[in-house]
C-alpha cells in the first residue's frame, strides 16, 4: 500500500495511483484527481455521476459499471463520455475515489 | 504463504495513464447470426469502447441478423450441430455430460435452449441484442452493413438498425479498416 498526498491530504491510493480507502475520499480531493487526469471543473452533471458512483459503491462494495450508471443512475451513455472522454468508466471511479469497475458490461 | 506490506509514501502523486492518444483501432466482422455467436463481438467492442478504442463493427451474411430490425430482438441458440453442448444445470452430474445430438434435434429444443441462455445472460445484467447495439452505439461505435448481404437478402435502409451508419462495399471496409486490428466472428 501506498500513501501519498493529494490536495494536501494524506491518501492511501494503490500501485496505478486510484484511491482504495472509501472513507478517505471528499470533494476537494475529487476536484483535485479531476483535475490531474484534465478535467479542470467539475459541473454539477459531473457530480450527478460522481455521487452516483459513490452512493452505489456504500450500497454494493462494487463500482459500478458504465451501463449499470446509465440504467440506475440514469445518466446517459454519450453523456458520460462527453464529461470523462474516451474512458468514462475508469476515470469516474478514479475521481470519486473508487476502485476501477470489475464488470465486463 | 507469507505476504508482506510496505507502505511508501511519495511527494509527486501517482496518476493513472489513461493514454488517452492512442491510436488504436478495432474492426469486429459480424458473420454469424446465432445468438450465442452474436455476443463475443458486442463484448469485445464493449470492452474496447471502454478503453476509448475507435470501434468498427461491420455486419455480413448471417450477421446481417444481428441489425435486421425484424430478426435483431430474436436470434437463436441451438444445440444441434454444437459438439460442445452440454446437459443443462440442475441434473447433477448428468449436468456435466455432452448433450447427445440425437436429443438435440428433438422439436422445441432450440426453444428451450435459446430460453436459457437468455436468461442466463440477463442473470449477468448483459443486455440483448438490441439494446447492446443501442449502447455501443450510444459509446460510438460505427455499426456498418455490408452491401453484398443487403442486396441478396433484398433489404434496404429502412430494414436495418437505426444506428446502422451505412452499407458499405468491401472496398470501403478496406478502406476504414486500415491499419486496424479485425477480429473476425
Amino acid at each position: 500500500m501506498n500513501t501519498q498526498t493529494i490536495a494536501g491530504q494524506s491518501v492511501s491510493v494503490n500501485d496505478e495511483g486510484f484511491m482504495t480507502s472509501y472513507d478517505e475520499w471528499n470533494e476537494d480531493l475529487g476536484r483535485e484527481l479531476a483535475s490531474m487526469i484534465g478535467i479542470e471543473e467539475l459541473t454539477d452533471d459531473h457530480w450527478a455521476a460522481i455521487n452516483f458512483l459513490r452512493s452505489d459503491f456504500a450500497e454494493r462494495s462494487e463500482t459500478p459499471t458504465l451501463r449499470r450508471v446509465t440504467k440506475v443512475g440514469g445518466i446517459p451513455t454519450k453523456q458520460l463520455f462527453v464529461l470523462f472522454p474516451k474512458k468514462p468508466a475508469k476515470k469516474m471511479a478514479y475521481v470519486a475515489g473508487l476502485p476501477k469497475p470489475k464488470g465486463c458490461v | 504463504m507469507t505476504t508482506t506490506h510496505t507502505t511508501t509514501s511519495t511527494e509527486t502523486p501517482v496518476v493513472p495513464d489513461f493514454d488517452d492518444d492512442s491510436d488504436r483501432k478495432l474492426c469486429f466482422v459480424c458473420s454469424k447470426g446465432n445468438l450465442d455467436m452474436a455476443y463475443p463481438a458486442l463484448i469485445m467492442a464493449n470492452g474496447a469502447l471502454s478503453e476509448g478504442i475507435e470501434t468498427h463493427i461491420f455486419f455480413t451474411f448471417w450477421g446481417m441478423d444481428m441489425i435486421n430490425k425484424k430478426t435483431m430482438g430474436d436470434l437463436r441458440f441451438t444445440a444441434l450441430g454444437n459438439a460442445a453442448m452440454h446437459m443443462p444445470p440442475g441434473l447433477g452430474r448428468l449436468s456435466d455430460k455432452h448433450m447427445p445430438q440425437g436429443l438435440a434435434g428433438l422439436p422445441g429444443m432450440t426453444g428451450m435452449a435459446t430460453r436459457m441462455l437468455k436468461q442466463q445472460i440477463a442473470d449477468l445484467d448483459v443486455p440483448e441484442v438490441p439494446e447492446f447495439l443501442q449502447m455501443l452505439s450510444d459509446m460510438g461505435a460505427n455499426l456498418w452493413a455490408c452491401k453484398m448481404s443487403v442486396d441478396m437478402m433484398d433489404l434496404d435502409a429502412d430494414d436495418l438498425f437505426d444506428e446502422v451508419v451505412d452499407v458499405i462495399n468491401v472496398g470501403e471496409f478496406m478502406v476504414l479498416s486500415e491499419g486496424a486490428q479485425i477480429i473476425f466472428v
